[in-house]
């Protein structure tokens, strides 16, 4: 199996006739936390939002460029196709407030009219829920409404609906940036977890958070891949003059 | 998955969305062809009197069935003068209304309390008020017209317009409300600063800046006056003439008499009360009263170009309204 | 400079004395129109009220049940053609607030609910009664549904405004397709608000009389057919409130009570809903 599970090659973004990216070429190697970091406008919540081709919502964005996902060029798949094969989270938890627990981490099959027997589907959801590490939590309370649930259990809960779907790469954008830090803390611990299951791309703007879980560290700058390499070396020894000026704290 | 299936269920995903957005598209041109639909069918179905009559229509005073001669002239007449004495009557009420819920009391139980009654009040159906006016009102009324001296109709352009001007309260009141709570804080608090009464604050920092907005509720419940049929019907007499203002001169009139000045300004004050009190119609109430009575073809249209002059009527001043309100809320 | 002081503060004092008591003074008509209509409503309202036809005048018994039915025969068919237009016209509008076409249906829908209602009539005359050789209540459904459109599009609108955009996002990105996300999440979340402006169009349109007056026209006997005239209780309380007798005042009474707490438990009702 190959190293690499997700790559860009050439990667543009336009908003209209604004260019957002300019020539990403970047590999993320399986099963490893990669964060993604740069000063506001950097382009890295466009990045990931091209992977899983939120990015094309709005009115007149495009990419060019592709992108290779376990030898498939997504760039050019439907993007339903695409995003369900690639999981996100938000800043903000957004769980589904009409539904109950068990079924926001059943709703990517709900929603999209995929049956499942009722044994699997049980333990899909459980499967989901442990893998958030939020099963203990609310397992004698599925069927309540996700709403009571504090800020942070309520991010492991948008976690589990992205895990529920299996999919091997989950991007995270800023998802610890609403929460206080014990619960911030808690989702660290569960992403350098989730590692052995799922591939992790994490957006953050936390230099110390990034220490701290990723194993690769990607620094952007004006829509630009300036420099990529291990967490270890990009904190100690980097290459270039502005990810150190970003990564101590000089700008950003 | 093969490509040729990720195709398939592509393009069946593009099919799906395309269809539920034509239908939303649809939906909304569904709105547009009925506005477009009215702007037709009005002129459309008066055009027998447009021809006859032409212009005159907005200045003749005829209404006569077997001369098959029709003018609008007294019922737009009759029409603005209910809404202008409504909207007048009105504006210190709604204003009040608009201080009291936007400045003074904005919040807690008084506030509740003032803010469900309006609510109320522009809940009630209009027949209602009509029914209401006919046996409470328009008695008072009759009482008010005995005192001064004048037919004791009990019915006409008065008492309608009190009937208006109640139920055009709670629309100028709520936007007034809403202009009026928006007004920045630190204005109000710079004039405190310097010592100012809350009067001050109102009269000279407040109202200025809340006063297109206000103007423009002011504007939107005449056009809500306009329209205003079933209340109106039942309480403005039914006749098809002009209010009557005419003076009498007094006999024997004397430049130089004292006391022909007395009784001249007597008369002037007795003929503006008759016309005030004078039975009358509106545009609406005379669509409402004569519309499955009519006798010909041209009464019926004529009918109908009076319902197509009170659509343009009240078109227009609702653009002034929310022109104003556009223009206010960019800035 | 003490006396221009004290006269400043009287002013103010005299001033919001005077707000106050223009408040109050508006508040008498309701207060009044209220308890007329409890006091002669409520003695007017018994079984036969309720479930008689109306009796020639003279005779004793008469009721109101075909008024009865009649309202709510129009409310269903005039809700039947503008709930389904009007949500989704709201939804189109919220989807696209930048749009210029969707700016020239949002004044379009401003403009219609600017028309007097007796026009409306007129209208529903014209396209409905004139071809069909005969007033229905199906004519007096379509003048009431027409303006029963502006208020269910404009607090869909609002509703879909207020759900935040992350919800949509959430369900897109787990690979939803835009159309489902709609119908099966964002629909749900804003269904109070959109049942709220159902239930207030209703309102609206239950009191309604002057649209009815050449459509629907009103009827003696008990009228289930939609292409046939039919009575309602606004166009009953018209029609006896302004005839010489007695009897049908008293009736007038009653049937105003009946509206009137209808109309009025309704807005009551969306307010409950809406605090939820």
């Amino acid at each position: 199996m190959n190293k690499t599970i997700l790559k860009t090659e050439n990667l543009c973004a336009y908003f209209t006739d604004e260019k957002v990216l300019k020539d990403v070429n970047i590999q993320f190697e399986r099963n490893k936390v990669t964060a993604i970091m740069g000063p506001s406008g950097c382009g890295k919540t466009t990045l990931i939002r091209t992977i899983n081709r939120m990015h094309e919502l709005v009115p007149g964005a495009r990419i060019t460029g592709r992108i290779i996902l376990e030898e498939d060029n997504i760039a050019t798949l439907h993007p339903i196709l695409v995003r369900r094969r690639i999981g996100m989270v938000f800043q903000r938890p957004n769980p589904f407030p009409t539904m109950s627990i068990f079924e926001n981490v059943i709703a990517g099959y709900k929603l999209n009219g995929i049956h499942l027997p009722k044994d699997e589907m049980n333990q899909t959801v459980e499967e989901a829920l442990k893998g958030a590490a939020l099963w203990d939590e609310v397992k004698d309370v599925l069927h309540r409404k996700g709403t009571f649930l504090s800020g942070g259990q309520q991010q492991r809960l948008c976690i589990a609906r992205a895990l529920a779907m299996r999919p091997p790469v989950i991007l995270l954008d800023e998802p610890t940036s609403a929460l206080d830090p014990k619960a911030t803390s808690s989702i660290e611990e569960l992403i350098v977890e989730l590692k052995d299951t799922v591939t992790i791309l994490i957006v953050t703007h936390n230099t110390a958070q990034a220490a701290r879980v990723s194993d690769f560290t990607a620094f952007m700058y004006l829509g630009e891949l300036i420099e990529f390499g291990t967490t270890q070396k990009m904190f100690t020894v980097p290459d270039h003059k502005k990810t150190e000026e970003y990564l101590t704290g000089k700008f950003g | 998955m093969t490509n040729k299936e990720d195709e398939k269920k592509g393009s069946r995903y593009e099919r799906n969305e395309s269809i539920f957005q034509w239908i939303l598209i649809v939906s909304s041109i569904i709105l547009l062809l009925i506005l477009i639909g009215i702007f037709v069918t009005l002129p459309l179905n008066s055009m027998d009197s447009i021809k006859e009559f032409g212009l005159r229509f907005v200045i003749s005073t005829d209404w006569s069935p077997q001369k098959e001669l029709f003018g609008a002239l007294p019922f737009i007449v009759g029409t603005l003068l209910t809404s202008f004495i409504a909207l007048l009557f009105s504006i210190p009420f709604a204003l009040s209304i608009a201080l009291f819920l936007g400045e003074y009391f904005t919040h807690g139980i008084i506030s509740t309390i003032l803010k469900s009654a309006v609510e109320l009040l522009a809940g009630i159906p209009s027949i209602i008020y009509g029914f209401w006016g006919i046996f409470v009102l328009v008695p008072v009324i009759r009482m008010l017209q005995i005192k001064l001296g004048i037919a004791p109709y009990g019915v006409g352009i008065f008492t309608s317009a009190v009937i208006l001007t109640i139920m055009i309260i709670p629309y100028s009141a709520s936007i007034g409300r809403e202009v009026i709570q928006l007004v920045p804080n630190d204005y109000k608090e710079a004039a405190y600063s310097m010592g100012a009464t809350r009067f001050e604050v109102i009269r000279q920092v407040i109202l200025p800046i809340a006063r297109s907005g206000v103007l423009a509720g002011i504007i939107l419940s005449l056009g809500r006056a306009l329209g205003e049929t079933m209340a109106v019907t039942m309480l403005i007499g039914n006749v098809n003439k002009l209010p009557d203002f005419s003076v009498a001169v007094p006999e024997g009139f004397s430049l130089f008499s004292f006391h022909s000045y007395v009784t001249l300004f007597d008369n002037i004050l007795k003929g503006f009360l008759d016309g005030v009190f004078s039975p009358s119609n509106t545009m609406a109430s005379i669509i409402a009263n004569e519309f499955t009575e009519t006798t010909t073809d041209l009464q019926l249209s004529s009918i109908v170009e009076i319902g197509l002059v009170l659509f343009i009527m009240t078109l227009i001043i609702n653009l002034i309204g929310r022109y104003i309100i556009k223009k206010t809320s960019v800035m | 400079m003490k006396e221009r002081t004290y006269y400043r503060i009287a002013r103010d004092k005299i001033f919001i004395s005077t707000v106050v008591l223009l408040c109050a003074i508006s508040i008498v008509p309701l207060l009044l129109i209220l308890y007329y209509i409890a006091i002669n409503g409520i003695s007017a309202i018994n079984w036969e009220f309720l479930f008689n036809l109306p009796a020639p005048v003279g005779e004793e018994g008469g009721g109101v049940s075909n008024a009865i039915i009649g309202t709510l025969m129009l409310v269903v068919i005039a809700s039947i053609m503008a709930v389904p237009i009007g949500i989704l016209t709201g939804i189109y509008l919220s989807e696209n607030k930048d749009s210029r076409f969707a700016g020239m249906i949002r004044s379009t829908v401003e403009v219609i609910m600017g028309v007097p209602s007796i026009i409306l009539g007129i209208i529903a005359y014209a396209w409905v009664v004139l071809p069909m050789r005969q007033f229905s209540a199906l004519a007096g459904g379509v003048a009431l549904a027409i303006m029963m459109l502006p208020v269910i599009i404009r607090s869909t609108e609002e509703t879909l405004n207020l759900i935040p955009n992350e919800l949509k996002e959430a369900s897109l990105a787990l690979g939803v397709p835009y159309y489902r996300t709609m119908i099966k999440v964002i629909l749900p979340v804003g269904l109070s608000g959109i049942i709220t402006g159902i239930l207030l169009g209703v309102a609206r349109i239950a009191g309604e009389t002057a649209p009815l007056l050449f459509t629907a026209f009103g009827n003696q006997f008990m009228n289930l057919n939609i292409f046939k005239p039919v009575n309602s209780l606004p166009l009953m309380i018209y029609y006896y409130a302004t005839s010489p007798y007695e009897q049908w005042h008293v009736d007038a009474w009653g049937a105003s009570f009946l509206l009137a707490i209808f109309v009025l438990g309704l807005n009551f009702i969306t307010k409950l809903v809406a605090r939820r």
